[in-house]
């Protein structure tokens, strides 16, 4: 798509009159602005700070769990902070991280438009999420909630000691925030594109996107409903969920997992499209299997949709419901083994540089599959009822959402980059950091795979010694990641000041928003775009990629 | 009417003409609700006045929220809902109606007020 | 205010035509209308679950209802709607006296619907329809009946407030003339405002009409 019908020269700086960093200055000049680019910015300064809160509570319990005794933290504290981990890197970490910080910058750009539909509703969403946060923050403070981030009822409502109304309704104003900027992006996609980009032209970023709007619009409502649920039942005593009046505790996970395994599509469907763009700049090819990557995105968001019993095998649902459930969770992961062998086809006999992105899309490809592997042994039911609620599942799903999705959102960020900041960033560091996320991940995650299985329950803080070994394992590799997830932000920072300055399109990718200067004009392009051919045209259709020494390639897929 | 229905009626008169009908119907359809509540039709009367729900939200939707103007996006959010509500019933109402019985909720006695009370703090 | 003037006053960043606009209004809003009918099909869900365990306790709580004040409150509902739509299109034809005048009798529907809906739970708080100690009904089922009526009238009561919020702001809007009509505005507050009229649409035969015959 590098396909501006009119060549011309890009400015590869723009003038500081120009660029929308410098086009206004002042601390109202960012609170107050409607550019896309600033809130993603400012996306970007809140997140990351959550990213520290809900690490802290990580490293205290990979820290309480070096020995089998209780040390650091008391059996209360420590349900505290494994639900404190886990509300925030959910709901304020990683559903919002890719959509809002890359999703934002990048989709205007992307499909050649201005800004965002909604301008400034996308500065209200933001407004809101950081009031969520507030709520979020006035939780910890006031001493946090047991329950564990899915709110169990009828724990959640009559016996947890937490402040559960205040997470509560943290996480439902966060809701907002996500519904109001899923309805931008997809009323953006649908009304915004530049003339000539056509739905099967567009990126697959972009369609990763949309899904997700998707997704985040017909889903989220009914976590917010649900917790309206437990906040009436908990704070009035209206009987909703209770048994003692007729109430069914299990319609509550009905309701939340409705939510909350789509939740998971929410959060990997992105990385999809990141990683989408990676694997192809820096194999120097074009997409294995377009047109089937997009069907792939978009059956994964309809069909997550209908698998959200397998969280319940063992809760009490019915036997008919849980098979239903567990041949559904089979079908889906039928698109993700799509996705996963089309990045594989796009990189055979493609010109592979193993700069820091791909580094991290690489260890994303491994990972993610290793994530989704595992899922599919949850998803049978005989298997799931031995491994429910041990280690096995928490690696699990770690391997989905840290190997996948903040691997993805980490090389997302080091890729575009250059774009967002105008700078480059130090490569040999980066490298460095990538790879050692790599390894400090499966440190830290692949021992709760055999400890899992050997039986080691999750959310207890004593265990036996047997399991130690593997413990300690799991805390020294959680080091090891920690490190690995600092570095870049001090070579970010770094690169502020002394990096080198980027040219408009420093990876010779293709993709409108390499089509105008680092960083990118108030109005995002000086002339506006229109687009004539297909994405990721890194090289003509009916020939391989570019290579002199090499012989010419047979077509490949649906490409050619 | 063409796409977004720019040659809609210009002046009140027309305008009145083109809604005043549908109210009509929707007061009327209320009348008919209301009173076929009191027809003995055991299970039936959940279905009728559900039926004549679907009637009004029908009227409503096609010519006050106009997704009678052939613009396929309006058309698109409304299906989205009703194909996503219909998983959750359906897929929820599979385990319900299956439950083996020690795990339906009715198995245990109800009572009128919940003997337990809460441990903790019960506001903010 | 007509005419071009009008037109480009009302077009908003980054869009390069009012045409597009309106339709990314519609849709937008029509989008988040989907979403607000996934909130609603939650507690309904939980409802038409309970329902079909407990049907003789929730036919019981459900003749305790008044049936009186649910119709006139459909009737007022259904009745602003028309006068939404009537404003919808005023404001699109640009009859500016039509849509002050249906604008104004929208919010005073709704209104007086909160009104009647405020008597109501006056007279159910009477008739001890909240469920905890002391409730009317012997059967405790009957208790998930109310709360579920409580919450979805309570929940539709505030949509239906901030609905009137956003009409009088379009309202004061239009008289001072700080947003012209041909702005999309009005449409999408009257998409919002027939959604909410929806809802209870479906609210009034499942909480109002059941166990009176």
């Amino acid at each position: 798509m590098s396909g501006i019908t009119a060549e011309r020269a890009v400015p590869d700086r723009p003038s500081r009159a120009d660029s929308y960093l410098t086009v206004e200055t002042g601390l109202a000049s960012w609170l107050l602005t409607t550019d896309h680019k600033r809130i993603a910015l400012l996306y970007m300064a809140a997140i990351t700070v959550f990213f520290f809160v809900g690490g802290a509570g990580a490293v205290a319990m990979r820290i309480e769990l070096f020995t089998p005794q209780a040390d650091l933290l008391s059996a209360d504290a420590y349900n505290r902070a494994f639900t404190f981990h886990g509300v925030i890197m959910v709901w304020f970490f990683l559903i919002p991280s890719i959509p809002v910080i890359l999703g934002n910058f990048l989709l205007p750009l992307m499909i050649g438009a201005r800004d965002l539909a909604f301008p400034r509703l996308n500065l209200i969403s933001w407004y809101i999420f950081i009031a969520a946060g507030a709520l979020a923050a006035y939780t910890l403070l006031a001493g946090g909630v047991d329950t564990g981030w899915t709110f169990y009822t009828p724990l959640s409502t009559a016996f947890a000691n937490g402040h559960v109304l205040a997470a509560a309704t943290a996480v439902f104003v966060a809701g907002f925030s996500t519904i109001a900027s899923a309805v931008n992006f997809i009323v953006t996609t649908h009304l915004l594109r530049a003339p000539g980009l056509t739905w099967f032209r567009l990126p697959l970023f972009v369609w990763a996107l949309y899904a997700t709007s998707v997704v985040m619009v017909l889903a989220t409502p009914v976590l917010a409903m649900v917790l309206l649920l437990i906040f009436a039942e908990r704070a009035f005593g209206i009987p909703i969920f209770d048994p003692l009046r007729g109430g069914d505790p299990v319609l509550f996970q009905h309701l939340f997992w409705f939510y909350s395994h789509p939740a998971v599509y929410i959060m990997i469907l992105p990385s999809f499209g990141v990683i989408s763009e990676l694997v192809t700049c820096y194999a120097r090819r074009r997409v294995f299997g377009y047109s089937f990557m997009v069907y792939a995105i978009l059956w994964i968001s309809l069909v997550g949709f209908l698998v959200w019993g397998h969280h319940m095998f063992v809760s009490g649902q019915s036997v008919f419901a849980s098979l239903a459930f567990s041949l559904l969770s089979f079908v889906v992961a039928v698109p993700s083994a799509i996705k996963v062998f089309n990045w594989t086809a796009t990189l055979y006999r493609g010109q592979i540089v193993f700069d820091a992105p791909m580094i991290y899309a690489l260890g994303f490809i491994g990972l993610f599959t290793i994530g989704g592997l595992t899922g599919l042994f949850l998803a049978s039911v005989p298997v799931d009822v031995h491994v429910t609620d041990t280690y096995f599942v928490v690696a699990h799903f770690h391997y989905i959402m840290v190997g996948g999705a903040v691997s993805a959102f980490y090389g997302g960020l080091t890729f575009w980059w250059p774009k967002m900041t105008g700078r480059l960033y130090p490569e040999g560091w980066a490298r460095f950091a990538a790879v050692m996320m790599f390894f400090g991940f499966g440190f830290t995650f692949f021992p709760m795979f055999i400890m899992g299985f050997l039986g080691m329950p999750r959310r207890y803080h004593v265990y036996p010694e047997e399991f130690q070994v593997w413990h300690v394992l799991a805390s020294a590799g959680a080091v090891i990641l920690a490190a690995a997830y600092l570095l870049p932000m001090g070579y970010f920072a770094w690169s502020l000041v002394w990096g080198r300055r980027a040219s408009a399109n420093p990876w010779d990718a293709t993709g409108l928003e390499w089509q105008t200067s680092s960083p990118p004009p108030r109005e995002n392009f000086l002339v506006s775009p229109a687009v004539d051919r297909g994405p990721y045209d890194y090289h003509p259709a009916h020939t391989g990629p570019p290579s002199m020494e090499r012989e010419p390639h047979r077509p490949q897929g649906g490409q050619a | 009417m063409t796409g977004l229905g720019e040659n809609l009626p210009r002046n009140a008169g027309a305008i009145w003409h083109r809604i005043l009908p549908v109210w009509v119907g929707l007061m009327a359809l209320l009348a008919g609700t209301a009173a076929g509540a009191y027809l003995p039709l055991g299970r039936f009367n959940l279905v009728l006045s559900l039926a004549i729900a679907v009637a009004k939200a029908t009227l409503v939707v096609l010519f006050f929220m106009q997704l009678r103007r052939p613009n396929p996006l309006l058309r698109l959010a409304a299906s989205a809902a009703l194909v996503f509500m219909a998983f959750l019933f359906t897929l929820t109402f599979a385990d319900v109606l299956t439950r083996a019985a020690p795990t339906q909720p009715g198995t245990v006695t109800p009572q009128v007020t919940a003997p337990q009370q809460a441990t903790g703090q019960r506001a903010f | 205010m007509s005419g071009a003037a009008a037109r480009e006053a009302t077009l908003q960043k980054p869009w390069r035509s009012l045409r597009r606009e309106r339709e990314a209004v519609s849709f937008g809003t029509w989008v988040f209308v989907a979403s607000e009918a996934m909130f609603f099909a939650g507690p309904l869900l939980a409802y038409a679950a309970y329902r079909s365990l407990w049907p003789e306790a929730f036919a019981a709580a459900g003749r305790e209802t008044d049936i009186v004040y649910g119709t006139v409150n459909t009737a007022l509902l259904l009745t602003s709607s028309l006068t939404m739509a009537a404003a919808a299109e005023g404001a699109r034809a640009r009859l500016r006296r039509l849509t002050l005048t249906c604008l104004a009798a929208t919010a005073a529907l709704g209104l007086a619907f909160l009104v009647v809906k405020g008597f109501e739970y006056r007279e159910d708080i009477h008739k001890h329809l909240i469920p905890g100690a002391g409730f009317r009904l012997d059967m405790p089922p009957a208790q998930l009946f109310f709360a579920f009526y409580w919450l979805l009238t309570g929940v539709h009561a505030l949509h239906l407030s901030i609905g009137i919020g956003i009409t009088v702001t379009l309202l004061i809007q239009a008289w001072h003339g700080s947003r012209p009509l041909p702005s999309p505005a009005f449409e999408g507050a009257g998409l919002y405002w027939h959604f909410v009229d929806l809802v209870w649409i479906f609210l009034y035969p499942l909480l109002y009409l059941m166990g009176r015959s």
